[in-house]
């Protein structure tokens, strides 16, 4: 899929540790926070890794110079976000944990990530690449990885069913390509750039024996909020431009009425939509 | 009195829905007015006027080979121009994305996924999927608030008062993505799935066949929807796809046929007003969250559907 490799690349992958979505989940506190227990890599960030991992391998992958970092930000158990992605085969991991953290909306997340991102690239050199997934799949409001691009000045192609980077003159480009509602597009950035790719990009892989076993000899930095020069009082609770007053749980839809076919249930089914006025 | 800035994508006419319904829901806290991302022909104007808009701020240049950073970097300038108490916008992808970054450049806290906005800019919000209802307050700078299409009733056209036009120059967006390329899909006719106000939605009973599907969506004026299952088979296109990794809606009615309703697909309709449900297991959690449920064939049921409402029109 790629042309001719010689540009490694320095891959930043977003990933989040949350709640699994397939079980009961609760806003609790007062600050109408998501219990954190049962958390996992979200299942879309799997997708992000994926891409970021057949990037660097079509040019050479590590032995090359491709680096492919795993960055979470969350509390101490956050860290598993970062070693699944390790077992599932990113190169190092970073874990932004810091207290004053909590409680951090879409522009503190965006402003401790930013800065996380410049930080690696302090250590490393330039970062080419920040790939993210759709959607987290507990607060899905899609709002940091743009807030990300705003605040790092990087181009941005989101929404990516398709991810590639091409050498145009030796120098790479993101391609990619966009599904619409009424139209397919298809994008191209410079470098660096950020990227979020959808659940079509590719088909994520699984950790095997061998990765579980690498992953434990790979790095995670620890970094806190003192560490990428970030103000605690800019981020959390505190720092945060949104607040949720008030948070209640949906009441539960009571089941209705319930008929078995007997012939007549196409007939029966207009009857309700006339009696409800939908038709 | 306050202003509330309305920002458009769309030049469509006659004016979308979803544009009506912002424009509406601005006259409930303020004075509208439209940052249109297009510019505007006369028709238009005459639309947004009609729709209680005294004022429009159009890009003195085309913003749209670019992606949303131009769209962002309009939407700021106009706001500064404007000093606005909100700015409202759609809950589309791409809406959401203008409202991230124009909350960036302005220092503006952004609430998506609104279902209502208070007068006094208090905002409910659907979260989890639908589980939970949350009431949220933008505490920095001017809130900007993503609101889903179907929350409120669009008013009545008002008789058209003057709008008064402000061109905004084009700033510079930063590095942005270009499209190259453009290619249009089958049109359907249909409405979109995530403004629509009914969705006749398939799953995996569906075996490959979406015509009954298709056929009771058309009769109804709605949407064509898709259960993940349905969707990674290849029978319809992706972008139909409703749930945790598809779209979110809100419909007055929802029909599901030959879809079980796990969490996956729940998460993106059980907001919906009114559920039906079709499917020939009685055990299908669909059959929980229905107002109406019928144990059946999707393959006699619809078609007997379709060809009763036909009979009832004639």
């Amino acid at each position: 899929m790629q042309e001719s490799a010689t540009h490694p690349l320095n891959i930043v992958v977003l990933v989040k540790h949350v709640p699994d979505a397939q079980f009961d989940r609760h806003l609790t506190g007062p600050g109408h926070t998501l219990n954190r227990a049962e958390s996992i890599l979200s299942e879309l960030d799997e997708y992000a890794l994926e891409a970021a991992l057949q990037l660097a391998e079509a040019r050479g992958g590590e032995a090359a110079g491709n680096r492919v970092t795993a960055l979470a930000m969350g509390p101490a158990a956050a860290v598993n976000a970062v070693k699944k992605s390790l077992q599932i085969g990113a190169y190092a991991g970073v874990h932004l944990n810091d207290d004053a953290l909590a409680g951090s909306d879409a522009a503190g997340t965006s402003l401790a990530l930013a800065a996380a991102v410049r930080a690696i690239a302090d250590s490393q050199g330039p970062v080419d690449l920040v790939i993210t997934g759709m959607a987290s799949t507990d607060g899905e409001t899609s709002l940091v990885p743009a807030q990300l691009a705003e605040r790092l000045q990087l181009a941005q192609v989101t929404f990516a069913s398709e991810l590639d980077v091409a050498d145009v003159d030796g120098v790479p480009v993101v391609k990619a390509r966009r599904d619409g509602d009424s139209f397919t597009e298809t994008v191209e950035a410079p470098l660096p750039a950020l990227v979020s790719v959808t659940d079509q990009a590719n088909s994520p892989r699984y950790p095997n024996f061998k990765g579980i076993m690498a992953a434990k000899k790979k790095p995670v930095t620890v970094l806190t909020l003192a560490e990428i020069g970030v103000d605690p009082a800019q981020v959390g609770f505190d720092g945060a431009w949104t607040a949720v007053a008030a948070s209640a749980p949906r009441p539960p839809r009571s089941q209705g009425t319930i008929i078995t076919d007997d012939g007549t249930a196409g007939v029966q089914l207009v009857e309700y939509l006339a009696a409800q006025k939908l038709i | 009195m306050a202003s509330v800035l309305v920002f458009l994508d769309v030049p469509a006419l006659p004016l979308p829905r979803a544009a009506r319904e912002l424009l509406t829901l601005a006259r409930t806290v303020g004075e509208p007015v439209v940052a249109a991302a297009h510019r505007a022909e006369p028709a238009m104007l005459e639309a947004l006027a009609a729709n209680g808009a005294v004022k429009v701020y159009e890009p003195a240049g085309e913003l749209d080979t670019v992606l949303v950073a131009a769209k962002a970097a309009f939407l700021a300038d106009a706001a500064n121009a404007e000093q606005p108490a909100a700015i409202l916008l759609g809950n589309s992808f791409e809406d959401r994305e203008i409202a991230a970054r124009a909350g960036i450049k302005l220092g503006s806290g952004v609430i998506t996924d609104a279902v209502a906005v208070a007068p006094d800019l208090a905002v409910t919000k659907s979260v989890l999927a639908g589980s939970y209802t949350s009431t949220c307050r933008v505490r920095t700078g001017t809130p900007i608030i993503t609101v889903k299409a179907n929350s409120v009733e669009p008013a009545p056209e008002v008789p058209a008062t003057s709008l008064e036009r402000v061109e905004v120059p084009l700033s510079a967006a930063g590095p942005a993505a270009r499209v190259t390329g453009r290619s249009g899909k089958r049109v359907s006719g249909r409405p979109e799935l995530a403004e629509a106000r009914v969705i006749v939605a398939g799953g995996r009973g569906m075996d490959g066949d979406f015509g009954p599907v298709e056929e009771l969506a058309d009769l109804l004026g709605g949407a064509v929807g898709a259960s993940r299952a349905a969707t990674d088979a290849g029978w319809i296109e992706h972008s139909a796809q409703v749930g945790q990794t598809g779209k979110t809606v809100s419909p007055q009615l929802y029909i599901s046929a030959g879809i079980s309703g796990a969490i996956q697909q729940k998460a993106g309709m059980q907001t919906a007003k009114v559920i039906v449900a079709v499917n020939k297991d009685a055990d299908a959690p669909v059959f929980e969250i229905a107002d109406f449920g019928i144990v059946g064939d999707v393959f006699s049921v619809l078609p007997q559907a379709a060809e009763e409402i036909r009979k009832r029109r004639a």
